[in-house]
């Protein structure tokens, strides 16, 4: 009787998390099988919503619909190949974020070297600043932030999105909590052998934190990909702009493209986020409580 | 003198060492982060950038008779009060749920997760194809005869933002709240099912023990991502949006435009120090609740 009731359950569970788990898919679904409507169906589908000045049909309820009548590739034809302006918005995503990416990383990982190997009290004083660093909102860091780019005269130059980019508090946190778990009689051994500090960071240390280190680069990108603020306090070039900015500015009559956009846009985290999803729930799940 | 090098003690080579690993974090935080935010605190305290004149506290008396700022304030933190408990339960919740042993739990882990790579520009165009007046929730609402509402300029906008916040974020929490239910020693479980303990007893007595650091870790996330969500307000409704959704991010971005450099650097003062002492709560939080759970 206990049994069965167990199993009766584990099937209403699953069905209640079926549900949860299509609500919390449809936006990417939505996004990826909109982007293949044509600009017409888009219109008469949203174009309540939209539209201020288009002509043709325009349905007068909302239609949230996610299989085309008719697939076409044309928004990514107009977004890709027709005009060049897409494609150099994303290549400024990418010169922007790759950068903080892998400089990042690299930054952290010495730093956290450091948290870990070697502890005092100004050290861990240290650390708890970074936290809470870690912790502020952007529009708190904003001021600072504008203020150095002024003085260095990057202002409206990449730099000063890179840079401050490059040294977030975010990944040193990370790392630390994951390389405190590697036992220290590792790193003992490898003192022993009479290997240089940098050795051990190098040859034992970093080895051992491979999933944290793509996970955290997972997390990073993710993070600077879909910036918004910043670019828009530190660029006032319209020509420099990151992709995320100008998807967000498209205007009513091309939702379609925006859709097609997105989609594209969405790719590199979509490869990163198949390909090391392993290792993103594993960095995930081991950076679990705050203090060290 | 010469060979002062080799005096070095032990402790004081070991902590040089540690400095050379640290210091390109350090010179590049210092340089972004802590020495600029020694000028706003400096700002925070002159009535202007031409005739810098310590005022002292004047600027912040002034701002706590703003009315935007107030205004803002209450809309920051009633959004925050809201969402970041909401969020540490519901993860909790689908956290338990994935813990039922159902078939295709990997499958949904990834489900779960897949908002986070949903670009900005889209959640924002889906959110407002669901919550326009004209939307689809309404339309859904009218066949239970409810009226249509403009959800974004109503009451209920801050609702609207919140699915959004939990929508984005209960992935996440989840699988940390995953990971620390794995780590609750079995025997324990096992002990309590022996004893005839109930399904409620076993939670809160053992496994909310046991999620006490994960819990606290959560709700410092739910608190970032909780003015993170600013992104899509902002997105969704731009400079002036409806008076229940006036963030305080709001008011410093606008503040910032206006180049109002005393105002805006109390502000940022006075949210560094509110969240400070928010983060210093909670460690003592996890201090009390934690202390015989681990070492």
């Amino acid at each position: 009787m206990r049994k069965k009731k167990r199993t009766f359950g584990r099937v209403g569970m699953f069905i209640l998390c079926a549900v949860f788990a299509l609500m919390f898919l449809m936006p990417t679904v939505l996004t990826i099988t909109n982007s293949f409507m044509s600009e017409s169906e888009i219109q008469s589908n949203y174009g309540m919503i939209f539209s201020t000045t288009t002509g043709g049909y325009v349905s007068e309820t909302v239609n949230l619909k996610f299989i085309p009548d008719r697939v076409t590739i044309s928004q990514y034809v107009t977004g890709l190949i027709k005009s060049p302006d897409y494609l150099i918005k994303f290549w400024n995503s990418l010169i922007l974020v790759v950068p903080i990416v892998i400089f990042q990383v690299a930054v952290a990982s010495v730093a956290a070297y450091s948290f870990t190997r070697w502890r005092g009290r100004i050290r861990s004083g240290i650390f708890f600043f970074y936290v809470i660093l870690m912790l502020m909102p952007y529009q708190v860091t904003l001021v600072p932030n504008y203020l150095v780019s002024r003085w260095l005269g990057l202002l409206n130059t990449r730099w000063a999105i890179i840079l401050p980019g490059i040294f977030a508090p975010f990944s040193v946190f990370l790392l630390t909590k994951f390389m405190r778990r590697i036992p220290y009689s590792l790193i003992e051994a490898a003192k022993v052998d009479g290997a240089s500090e940098w050795q051990i960071f190098t040859r034992v240390c970093l080895p051992q934190c491979r999933s944290a280190l793509y996970s955290i680069a997972i997390l990073v990108f993710i993070d600077y990909w879909n910036m918004v603020e910043q670019p828009l306090i530190l660029l006032q070039d319209a020509e420099s702009q990151p992709l995320s900015v100008f998807l967000s500015s498209i205007n009513a009559g091309e939702i379609g493209l925006a859709f097609a956009m997105a989609t594209v846009y969405m790719v590199p985290s979509l490869l990163l986020f198949l390909h090391g999803e392993e290792y993103l729930v594993e960095g995930i799940a081991n950076s679990g409580s705050v203090k060290g | 003198m010469k060979r002062r090098g080799i005096h070095l003690s032990e402790q004081k080579k070991d902590f040089l060492r540690s400095l050379c690993f640290l210091s390109p974090s350090l010179l590049g935080v210092g340089l972004f982060f802590i020495l600029p935010f020694g000028v706003v605190v400096y700002y925070a305290l002159i009535d202007g950038v031409g005739s810098r004149r310590f005022v002292f506290l004047q600027n912040f008396v002034k701002l706590f008779h703003n009315s935007a700022f107030l205004m803002a304030a209450k809309n920051t933190l009633s959004f925050s009060v809201m969402a970041v408990p909401l969020a540490v339960v519901l993860s909790i919740v689908l956290a338990l749920m994935l813990e039922c042993r159902i078939p295709l739990k990997s499958q949904f882990r990834t489900f779960f997760l897949s908002p986070m790579m949903v670009p900005v520009a889209s959640v924002v165009l889906i959110w407002q194809v669901l919550f326009n007046y004209n939307g689809t929730i309404n339309e859904f609402l009218a066949l239970f005869g409810a009226d249509k509402i403009d959800w974004l300029q109503s009451e209920y906008c801050q609702v609207v933002v919140l699915i959004l916040f939990l929508w984005k974020n209960l992935g996440y929490n989840m699988i940390l709240f995953m990971a620390g239910l794995s780590n609750i020693p079995k025997e324990l479980l096992e002990v309590a099912d022996v004893e005839g303990a109930s399904e409620r007893y076993k939670f809160f007595a053992i496994k909310l023990r046991y999620l006490s650091p994960t819990v606290l870790f959560v709700t410092i996330l739910s608190l970032i991502n909780s003015f993170k969500v600013f992104r899509e307000v902002y997105l969704l409704t731009g400079d002036y949006p409806f008076e229940k959704l006036y963030m305080l991010q709001h008011f410093m971005n606008n503040t910032f435009r206006n180049l109002d450099y005393q105002k805006l650097s109390a502000a940022a003062v006075i949210m560094a120090i509110v969240m400070v002492a928010l983060i210093a709560l909670l460690f003592k939080a996890e201090d009390w609740f934690g202390k015989d759970v681990e070492g």
